[in-house]
């Protein structure tokens, strides 16, 4: 205690570190999917059983007439390419917040909220890790459906990226902010049926809005509500070298909303954590 | 407050903290000085956990401060932590990665690159035994070296603080004594501060500073001898049992 310790305060963390930590968890997002195959089929089976099997049946009972971004009429399986890609990225956004709920629950996460980066640089970083996952479950899923006619233009498979990265953004950013009020890891049971399911049904992504307005005006408005209506509608358009600026805006916007209110929510002084009640011992 | 020969390890003034209606901190202040060993003894459920979580930042204290190396944990939440090495009580591993990468990933958490962690984690490694472990998945590992190479991770950032909370719960007798010493070491040799939590008191070194924690507050805090000279005690054992008597009824052991 006597001797004199030399007190030298740690020089601020650089650019170059923040690079280096948003790498990180990037690469062990990575590592884990690899270790999770299952996880990977699980994410392509489930769009292509629609595409087989439901639209397949769809294609006779339900045209669709030609509204934009198509020119022409288009075989169903076309029309609803686009809503299984936000399918495949609203699964991947909940399985993210799941394993985040898995992390709390192993204490991973904890490890994760000791690092010295800002606790927002540490979400948004895991944010983007768990979309890069999305994005290569993504492009999969549409070079198979290549092969099942649905053919867009070349110049779609790249516009339709920075849309990918803009709605795995908002799919993620509202499941970590159900992450942060979620206890159990049984809970994800309840979000398949609160959450998915809904957000699914009740949107473009199934059939246009102007069918569901003839069906049910009240159904119609409640489409019109939904944010992932616009993350697919954006995903359609890019898809087809179109930007839909209503859906870009409204997609933004709740990016910008879901993603604040995760980072309140893990934030130390005002975070449901700290509200919700402490560890035991 | 700061002293003139630096400031203390870690510094923790008038912290209370609830949950609801439950008290888990009342009025809690204590000190540790750099290079020292304190144990901070309690029963489960004394707050011991708690006052980690507040350290750590997971949540902030909402009234007094807490300071690391005279950096305050909610005004310089970076500067803190990057002092802090914490061990938890949680096996916070990924099991289906291999030891080294648990260790890469933990340096960049701290901003290092994966080279310089690597050789920061060999070194590391190698003085707790583990070198041929580190290609192995940490599923493969025993209890004892997942908290080995746990205690590994947390000092790969060279912190000068650390934090252990119940290191050694559900490990056999070697795995625990080797725990023991290895931080006893590390305080020793390199002049580590450490505050090692649990409620077993044969984990209390001759040397060690002995912070006891009862129902969320602090009632005796010192080196052994003058805590157990405080009760007018035995031993440090006997210390315990009498400070925390009325819990000891409720039926929780102490080992």
């Amino acid at each position: 205690m006597s001797e004199a310790v030399t007190i030298q305060d740690p020089r601020p963390l650089g650019p170059v570190a923040y690079l280096l930590c948003l790498r990180g968890i990037m690469w062990r997002e990575a590592l884990r999917f690899l270790h999770q195959r299952e996880r990977f089929v699980a994410a392509l089976v489930r769009p292509l059983v629609w595409l087989f099997v439901f639209a397949a049946g769809f294609r006779a009972v339900l045209g669709v007439s030609i509204i934009p971004p198509y020119e022409t009429y288009v075989l169903y399986e076309v029309y609803i390419t686009p809503g299984l890609v936000a399918m495949v990225q609203l699964f991947n956004g909940m399985q993210s917040s799941l394993s985040m709920v898995y992390d709390r629950e192993m204490g991973s996460m904890r490890t994760l909220l000791v690092s010295p980066f800002p606790r927002g640089f540490l979400l948004i970083s895991k944010l983007l890790a768990g979309v890069a996952v999305s994005l290569l479950q993504v492009y999969v899923f549409l070079a198979v459906t290549w092969f099942w006619d649905v053919q867009p233009p070349l110049i779609g498979y790249f516009a339709v990226l920075p849309a990918l990265i803009l709605s795995g953004m908002m799919l993620g950013a509202l499941g970590m902010l159900l992450s942060s009020g979620i206890k159990q890891l049984e809970n994800f049971a309840g979000i398949m049926n609160f959450v998915i399911f809904p957000m699914f049904f009740a949107s473009s992504a199934l059939y246009p809005l102007w069918r569901m307005n003839e069906a049910s005006p009240l159904l119609y408005n409640i489409c019109v509500l939904n944010p992932f209506t616009y993350a697919v509608e954006l995903i359609r358009f890019s898809l087809h070298g179109q930007i839909n600026w209503l859906a870009l805006a409204v997609v933004a916007g709740c990016t910008a909303v879901f993603l604040g209110a995760a980072i309140l929510a893990y934030n130390p002084s005002k975070g449901l954590i700290a509200r919700r009640g402490g560890p035991g011992g | 407050m700061v002293e003139e020969r630096g400031p203390l390890a870690l510094e923790i003034d008038s912290v209370s903290h609830a949950f609801g209606a439950r008290k888990a901190l009342d009025n809690v202040s204590c000190a540790i000085a750099p290079s020292r060993h304190c144990v901070l003894l309690g029963l489960n459920g004394a707050g011991k956990t708690t006052l980690f979580s507040l350290i750590t930042r997971l949540y902030d204290n909402t009234s007094g401060w807490i300071r690391v190396f005279g950096q305050d944990v909610r005004r310089q939440p970076q500067q803190a932590l990057r002092q802090l090495g914490v061990v938890f009580q949680q096996r916070t591993l990924d099991l289906d990665l291999s030891v080294m990468q648990n260790l890469i990933y933990h340096g960049a958490l701290h901003g290092i690159s994966p080279a310089r962690t690597k050789r920061r984690a060999e070194e590391e490694l190698e003085r707790l035994g583990l070198t041929e472990r580190a290609s192995d998945k940490v599923r493969k590992l025993s209890g004892g070296q997942m908290r080995r190479v746990e205690i590994a991770r947390a000092l790969l950032h060279r912190p000068r603080l650390l934090l252990l909370d119940e290191p050694t719960v559900g490990l056999d007798i070697d795995s625990r004594q080797s725990i023991v010493d290895h931080v006893q070491r590390l305080c020793r040799d390199e002049g580590l501060a450490v505050l090692w939590a649990t409620h077993l008191i044969d984990e209390v070194l001759p040397q060690s500073q002995v912070i006891i924690l009862h129902r969320g507050r602090v009632l005796a805090d010192g080196s052994r001898d003058q805590v157990v000279a405080g009760v007018g005690a035995n031993d440090i054992r006997e210390t315990f049992l009498r400070l925390t008597r009325d819990d000891a009824k409720d039926g929780d052991k102490v080992a």
